[in-house]
């Protein structure tokens, strides 16, 4: 029963965080992922690259505790989390979320919910290029909404 | 009477760029975060318009998201960012 997170800017191959993932439990049934990668468009622009800032200390701890936090709502063996930092390009990986249970009901859910989580509580921000200059993404309310869906009041997009 | 403590302070994003450093460490009376957040927007500039109340700047203290009304304590780490946009 492992629950990691990685952060860091090296690619990683999601066939063997799958197969390290479930290794040895042979109780595991269902193993499910998510995979973000950089799209070339975004906000009615062409992306050349994007630049991920994060919060060392921070980041590895929020996403700790986000992970306990599923744990304690969902029936999983393990997870793990993997995000990228750094310069990326159109087509990169960005970031997983893998997860294993029993079932695959748990283990699906498990899986929205951390990347709903994540996406407006752990500490990264993008910098995108594009033709008309370098920009910083900006949140969206969808993301706090998609959170409130498990009872998580959020408050990414708060103006106060 | 108020004590004057050390606060170790942390930007990121569009909140580092205008202000031109990713950290410092600051003498202060505030008791609360948002005491502080008001020290640095007396400060004009860059942090009065960036940390200025009515945009939406987040905060964590020790590393934990908190809201304005936190307490700080003596050698404490503030962050203050942008919503954040990662996944």
């Amino acid at each position: 029963m492992s629950f990691t997170v990685s952060i860091q800017t090296q690619d990683f191959d999601v066939s063997h965080e799958l197969a390290d993932l479930r290794a040895g439990n042979a109780r595991v049934g269902a193993v499910c992922s998510f995979l973000g990668t950089v799209r070339e468009r975004n906000d009615g622009s062409s992306v050349a690259s994007m630049e991920l800032e994060h919060y060392p200390g921070m980041t590895e701890k929020s996403i700790a505790a986000m992970m306990d936090e599923a744990q304690k709502r969902f029936d999983i063996y393990a997870a793990r989390v993997i995000h990228r930092v750094g310069l990326l390009q159109p087509e990169d990986q960005i970031v997983m979320v893998a997860v294993t249970s029993a079932h695959r009901g748990e283990s699906f859910k498990a899986c929205e919910f951390l990347m709903d989580y994540l996406k407006t509580q752990a500490p990264f921000w993008k910098k995108e290029v594009t033709p008309e200059g370098a920009r910083w993404v900006d949140a969206r309310v969808s993301d706090d909404q998609a959170l409130a869906r498990w009872g998580i009041a959020a408050t990414n997009t708060l103006v106060k | 009477m108020s004590m004057t403590y050390t606060v170790n302070l942390k930007y990121f994003a569009s909140i580092r760029e205008a202000i031109g450093q990713g950290g410092e460490s600051v003498a202060t009376h505030a008791a609360t975060l948002k005491d502080l957040r008001d020290e640095l927007i007396a400060r004009g500039g860059a942090y009065a318009e960036v940390l200025a109340h009515g945009r939406a700047v987040r905060m964590a203290l020790n590393q934990d998201l908190c809201d304005e009304s936190a307490t700080l304590s003596a050698g404490c780490e503030v962050a203050f960012f942008p919503p954040v946009t990662g996944g």
